[in-house]
C-alpha cells in the first residue's frame, strides 16, 4: 500500500460518505446524520490528501503555508457560521459559492503556472508524453472559466440579497446577445489556447468570465433569487469538477458532479413552481412589461385592525400561515411562532403553507420557521395545503404576494398566468399582513386584496403580528 | 321595539312566520314580542308555547316590526303603524299589483324572497330553505302516489326493480329531491343546464345526465337562465328517452321573472308507463309539463299522475316555519347591529337595499342589480393573450429516440476521447446521474440545509489546492494557499452552518 493508492481508497470512501451525506438530508429524521457523513467524508478526503501531499516534495514551508491556510479558514468558517442570522442564509450561501468560485479559478491559474507556463517542468512532459497535454490547455481554460462566472455571479447574487446594490434587473441593451456572444467568444478562446497556450489567452478568459458572471446575475431581479442561488450552487460544482479534470482527481470529479446536479435539480424544482423554463429565468427581466392592466378597477379593499384580526383567529377553529419574503425582511418569524404556540395551545389548528418559490433561498422559510422552534410536521408544502384551504377559516399571508396570487390560477392574461400559487382566497378569512398597496415582484397588482373575504392589515408585518398576540 | 307574529290570513296557508324557538332568538336582540292569536295553530304551534318562550299573544299587526309569511291582506296592512316595518315574502318581482298597493303606505316594507344569492346572505335566503322542503315534500308526494317501492328489493314474493326517478334542473330544490328519492333507494338521474353542478348531484348519489351543447351556462344571478334553440332540442330529445324509461319525474325548472320553461310535453308525458308519477314544482308560474293542473292534481288517459301542488313547502308546516323563521332572525341579527331591540336599514348593504319594497312610504322597487355569480363575467372586448399552446408531452417512441440520440452522442464522444480522460468521464457521468437521484427525494423544507451541505463539500476543491501547494514556484503556493483558505472557510462554515440549522428543526 503505497500513500497514493491509500489516498485513492480514502477518496473513494470519502465519494460514498458524500452520496450519503446527500441521501441522508432528504428526510428530517436523518439529516443531522447525513451532515455528519459529509464531515467525516471531509474529513477523511482531507487526512488523504494531507498524507499525500506531505509524503511528495513538498517544501516545508508549504505544509507551514498550507496548515495556516487551512487554520485561519476554519476560523472565519465557523465564525460566520455562529453569527449568521437566519434571514441572512441567503446572503452566506451566495458568499460561500464565490470562494468555491475563486478557488476554482486560482486552481485553473496553479495549474497553468506548473504546466503551459513551465513546458520543460517534468509535470509537462509527463502529459506530453501521455498525450494529453492538450486536454490539459482546455481543461485549464474551462475550470478557469467555471470558476470565475460562478465567483462573480456569487458576488452579484450576494450583493443584492445583502441589499448592498439595487436588486432590480440590470438591462442593458441586447443583454441576451452579450451572453450568447461571451459564450462563442470563450469557444473561440479556448480553441485558440488549446491550439497556442499563452498567457494573454488565459488572462483574456479569466476577464471575460467575470463580466459574463456578473452580467448575468446582474440582469436577474431579487425575486428569482431562489433560482439564482440554485444555479450557482450548481456552478460552484461544475467549478469543482473542472478542477477535477484538470488535476486528475476522481474525488473532485465525483463530488463536483454530485452538487452540480443536485443544484441543478433544486433550480429546476424552482423554475416549475413558478411555471417559468430555466432559460427564461436566466434571460432576466420579469416583471418590466408587466404593467398592462394598471388601469383595471378591482374595487375596494378592506382593512382590519390588529384587535379584530385577534378576534377572528380567537374563534377560528383552524389557520394557515403563508408566509414570503417580507416575514424574512421584517424579522417576524418569532412572533409568529409565538402567535402559533398561543393559538395551538387554545386548541386551534395551526398550519403553515409554503410556496416552493417563498423567500430568497430554496427552503428559506422552512429554516427561519424552524429558528423560530416552530415544529416542521405543521410546515406543509404548497401541494400538501392547497386541497385543505377550503376548510380552513383563517390564512394569515404574512409578507407574501404573487405565491397567493388567484390571477396565477384564474387569469390567462397574467404575467403569471399557470404559476401555482396558494390557493388562500378559498378559505373562510384571508388576512393579508402588508406595508403598503404596491405589487409585488413580478409587478402585477393582486386580486387578492380585493377580495370580499379579504382584509388588509397594513403595516410592519413584525409589529403587527406583535400586536396580535399583546391582543390575544 | 315589539316584532308582532302575524297570522296567515291566506287561505290554506299552514306556516307561521315564527315558531317559539326562533322567538326566543328575536327576544334575544332585546325585542318583544307579540303573537296573534293562533298564529301558529296550523303549523303546530299552540299559543302556550309562544307564551312559553316570551312572546305575549295579542295584536301583531300593531306591532313595530311586523313579521309575515305571505303578504299581508289590506285589512292587516291598514292596522300596521306608519312607522313600522312589515318582512313577508311579497314577490315584488312577480306581483306589480302588490308593489303598487303598498307605494300607497307610509312604513317600510322588506321582501324576504328577494334577498340576493350572494354567500353573506345564504342565511337569509328563503327561497333555497323553502324549495329544500318543497323538493324533499315533492319526492313524498309522488311515492304517495306512486304504486310500487322505491327501493329495489329481492323477497320470497318475487323481485321489484328499483324505481327510476329523473329530477329535472338541480337546483336546490331539486338536488333535495335527488336525496330524498335517493335515500328511499330510488335510482336517481338528474339535468341540468349548468355543467358545474354535476360534482353536486353526485355527491348526492344522483347520476348526472349532461345535455351536450357548445352553449356554456354561465349565470350572472346564480340561477338558470333560458337556453338557445339548439339547446332545447338536445334536451328535449333527452327528455322523451329519458320519459320512456322512467318512474318519476320532478321537475323543477324555473327562471325568475319568467314562465317556468315547458321541459315535458304531452307526447311524453303520454309515452310513460302507467303508474308513473310527475311532480311539476314550478305549477305555480305555469308548469314544466303539459296538462299540469296548478295547485291539484290530474290522471292522464294512460294512466299518469301529474300533480301541481304550488304549496309543497306548507305541506310541512313546522319545518318550513321554522326555516323561514331561522331566515328571518338571521336578517333582524343583520339589520339590528347594536342587539339593542333597535331595527336599521343600512341603505348601503346591497342585501338590505335588494329587499326592500318600500321605505318609510317611499317605493324603492327595484333594487340595484347585484352582482352575485362566483364565476367572473367575461371581460368584455379586452384583447386576452392566447395562452401558448401547450407542448404536447413526447412520446414513449420520441422519448427512446432521443435516449438513444444522446447516448450516441455521448459514445461518440469519449470514443474520440484521449484514453486517459476516459476514467474520469465515466465517474463524472455516473456521478451527475447519482446526485439527480438522490437529490430528488429531499424534502423541500431541507433545501437550505442541502444547499448549505452540499456548498461545504464543494469546498473539496480544498484538495486541489493542497495537491498545488509547496511545489514548485512561489506564485503557485501564494496562490494555492489563498485558494485553500477560501475553500476551507466554505468546508468548515458550511458544516457548520449546517449543524446550526438543522439542530432547529424540531417536531411538535
Amino acid at each position: 500500500m503505497s500513500a497514493t493508492t491509500a489516498a485513492q481508497a480514502a477518496y473513494l470512501v470519502a465519494a460514498l460518505l458524500f452520496i450519503m451525506a446527500l441521501a441522508g438530508l432528504s428526510k428530517h429524521e436523518s439529516a443531522r446524520l447525513g451532515n455528519a457523513y459529509g464531515i467525516l467524508g471531509m474529513g477523511v478526503a482531507l487526512a488523504a490528501t494531507v498524507v499525500l501531499a506531505v509524503d511528495g516534495d513538498i517544501s516545508a514551508a508549504g505544509i507551514g503555508l498550507m496548515a495556516l491556510a487551512m487554520l485561519f479558514g476554519a476560523l472565519i468558517g465557523l465564525r460566520k457560521a455562529r453569527g449568521v442570522e437566519m434571514t441572512g442564509m441567503p446572503e452566506l450561501i451566495a458568499l460561500l459559492h464565490s470562494f468555491v468560485g475563486l478557488a476554482a479559478v486560482l486552481v485553473g491559474w496553479n495549474g497553468f503556472l506548473n504546466v503551459e507556463h513551465d513546458p520543460d517542468g517534468h509535470e509537462a512532459r509527463a502529459l506530453d508524453a501521455l498525450g494529453t497535454l492538450g486536454v490539459h490547455h482546455a481543461e485549464v481554460v474551462i475550470g478557469l472559466f467555471i470558476g470565475a462566472v460562478t465567483f462573480t455571479g456569487s458576488i452579484v447574487a450576494y450583493l443584492k440579497l445583502a441589499a448592498k446594490i439595487d436588486s432590480r434587473p440590470l438591462m442593458l441593451p441586447g443583454k441576451n446577445a452579450l451572453n450568447l456572444g461571451s459564450l462563442g467568444l470563450f469557444a473561440a478562446l479556448t480553441v485558440w489556447f488549446t491550439i497556442t497556450p499563452e498567457l494573454w489567452l488565459l488572462i483574456a478568459v479569466t476577464a471575460l468570465a467575470l463580466a459574463l458572471g456578473w452580467h448575468l446575475v446582474a440582469s436577474i431581479g431579487g425575486g428569482d433569487m431562489p433560482v439564482v442561488v440554485s444555479m450557482l450552487n450548481s456552478y460552484s460544482g461544475w467549478a469543482a469538477a473542472a478542477s477535477g479534470f484538470l488535476l486528475g482527481n476522481d474525488l473532485l470529479i465525483v463530488t463536483g458532479a454530485l452538487v452540480g446536479s443536485s443544484g441543478a435539480y433544486l433550480s429546476y424544482i424552482m423554475c416549475k413552481a413558478m411555471n417559468r423554463s430555466f432559460l427564461a429565468v436566466i434571460a432576466g427581466g420579469f416583471g418590466i412589461e408587466a404593467a398592462s392592466d394598471a388601469d383595471t378597477d378591482y374595487g375596494e379593499h378592506t382593512e382590519i385592525t390588529a384587535e379584530s384580526a385577534a378576534e377572528l383567529l380567537g374563534s377560528a377553529r383552524s389557520v394557515v400561515i403563508t408566509p414570503g419574503y417580507g416575514m424574512a425582511v421584517a424579522q417576524a418569524q418569532y412572533p409568529v411562532a409565538e402567535l402559533t404556540s398561543k393559538l395551538r395551545a387554545r386548541g386551534v389548528d395551526v398550519r403553515f403553507g409554503i410556496h416552493p418559490v417563498a423567500g430568497r433561498l430554496p427552503g428559506h422559510m422552512n429554516v427561519l420557521l424552524a429558528e423560530a422552534k416552530v415544529p416542521y410536521d405543521i410546515v406543509l408544502e404548497m401541494d400538501e395545503i392547497n386541497e385543505d384551504f377550503a376548510k380552513t377559516d383563517v390564512v394569515l399571508v404574512i409578507g407574501a404576494n404573487d405565491t397567493v396570487n388567484p390571477a396565477g390560477a384564474e387569469d390567462p392574461s397574467s404575467p403569471l398566468a399557470g404559476m401555482p400559487v396558494l390557493t388562500v382566497w378559498e378559505a373562510g378569512q384571508v388576512i393579508v399582513f402588508k406595508r403598503s398597496m404596491a405589487s409585488g415582484y413580478a409587478g402585477v397588482q393582486n386580486p387578492l386584496f380585493f377580495k370580499e373575504n379579504t382584509a388588509m392589515l397594513f403595516g410592519d408585518a413584525k409589529a403587527r403580528v406583535e400586536d396580535i398576540v399583546g391582543a390575544l | 321595539m315589539i316584532v308582532g307574529v302575524l297570522k296567515e290570513a291566506r287561505a290554506g296557508e299552514s306556516r307561521v312566520s315564527s315558531t317559539p324557538a326562533t322567538v326566543e332568538r328575536i327576544r334575544a336582540l332585546g325585542y318583544g314580542v307579540v303573537v296573534d292569536p293562533g298564529a301558529g295553530a296550523a303549523a303546530g304551534f299552540p299559543d302556550s308555547a309562544y307564551q312559553a318562550a316570551g312572546a305575549t299573544v295579542g295584536d301583531a299587526a300593531a306591532a313595530d316590526v311586523v313579521l309575515g309569511v305571505n303578504a299581508p291582506v289590506p285589512a292587516q296592512l291598514d292596522l300596521v303603524r306608519p312607522e313600522a316595518t312589515v318582512i313577508a315574502l311579497f314577490a315584488p318581482a312577480f306581483d306589480p299589483a302588490m308593489v303598487q298597493e303598498l307605494g300607497g303606505r307610509p312604513f317600510t316594507a322588506l321582501s324576504m324572497d328577494a334577498v340576493p344569492r350572494i354567500s353573506r346572505a345564504q342565511s337569509m335566503d328563503v327561497l333555497s330553505s323553502m324549495a329544500n322542503i318543497a323538493g324533499y315534500r315533492a319526492v313524498i308526494e309522488a311515492a304517495h302516489e306512486f304504486g310500487r317501492f322505491f327501493t329495489g328489493q329481492v323477497t320470497a314474493a318475487g323481485k321489484v326493480p328499483p324505481a327510476k326517478v329523473l329530477v329535472a334542473g338541480a337546483g336546490v330544490a331539486g338536488l333535495a329531491a335527488i336525496g330524498a328519492a335517493g335515500s328511499l333507494g330510488a335510482v336517481v338521474r338528474a339535468t341540468d343546464p349548468r355543467p358545474e353542478v354535476a360534482d353536486q348531484v353526485r355527491s348526492l348519489g344522483g347520476e348526472y345526465l349532461p345535455i351536450e351543447s357548445p352553449e356554456v351556462e354561465v349565470s350572472a344571478t346564480g340561477y338558470a337562465k333560458e337556453m338557445g334553440d339548439g339547446y332545447r332540442a338536445r334536451e328535449a330529445e333527452l327528455y322523451a328517452a329519458q320519459c320512456r324509461e322512467v318512474d318519476i319525474v320532478i321537475t323543477t325548472a324555473l327562471i325568475p321573472g319568467r314562465p317556468a320553461p315547458r321541459l315535458i310535453t304531452a307526447e311524453m308525458v303520454a309515452a310513460m308507463r302507467p303508474g308513473s308519477v310527475i311532480v311539476d314544482m314550478a305549477a305555480a308560474n305555469g308548469g314544466n309539463v303539459e296538462g299540469t293542473v296548478k295547485g291539484g292534481k290530474t290522471v292522464t288517459e294512460n294512466g299518469v299522475t301529474i300533480i301541481g301542488y304550488t304549496d309543497l313547502a306548507g305541506r310541512l308546516p313546522a319545518q318550513a316555519s321554522q326555516l323561514y323563521g331561522t331566515n328571518l332572525v338571521n336578517l333582524l341579527k343583520l339589520m339590528t347591529p347594536g342587539k339593542d331591540a333597535r331595527l336599521v336599514l343600512d341603505w348601503d348593504d346591497p342585501v338590505q337595499r335588494s329587499i326592500t319594497v318600500v321605505r318609510r312610504g317611499e317605493p324603492a322597487w327595484p333594487p340595484p342589480p347585484v352582482q352575485v355569480s362566483a364565476a367572473p363575467a367575461p371581460a368584455p372586448a379586452r384583447a386576452v393573450a392566447e395562452p401558448a399552446p401547450k407542448k404536447a408531452p413526447a412520446t414513449a417512441r420520441q422519448r427512446f429516440g432521443g435516449a438513444a440520440l444522446g447516448a450516441l452522442a455521448l459514445f461518440l464522444t469519449a470514443a474520440f476521447a484521449p484514453a486517459a480522460l476516459l476514467p474520469h468521464v465515466t465517474v463524472f457521468v455516473l456521478a451527475i446521474v447519482i446526485g439527480y437521484y438522490v437529490i430528488g427525494h429531499v424534502h423541500h423544507a431541507l433545501h437550505t440545509p442541502l444547499m448549505s451541505v452540499t456548498n461545504a463539500i464543494s469546498g473539496i476543491i480544498v484538495v486541489g489546492a493542497i495537491l498545488q501547494i509547496g511545489h514548485a514556484s512561489t506564485a503557485v503556493t501564494v496562490l494555492s494557499a489563498v485558494a485553500i483558505l477560501l475553500a476551507s472557510i466554505n468546508v468548515f462554515g458550511g458544516f457548520a452552518v449546517t449543524r446550526r440549522m438543522l439542530a432547529m428543526f424540531n417536531r411538535s
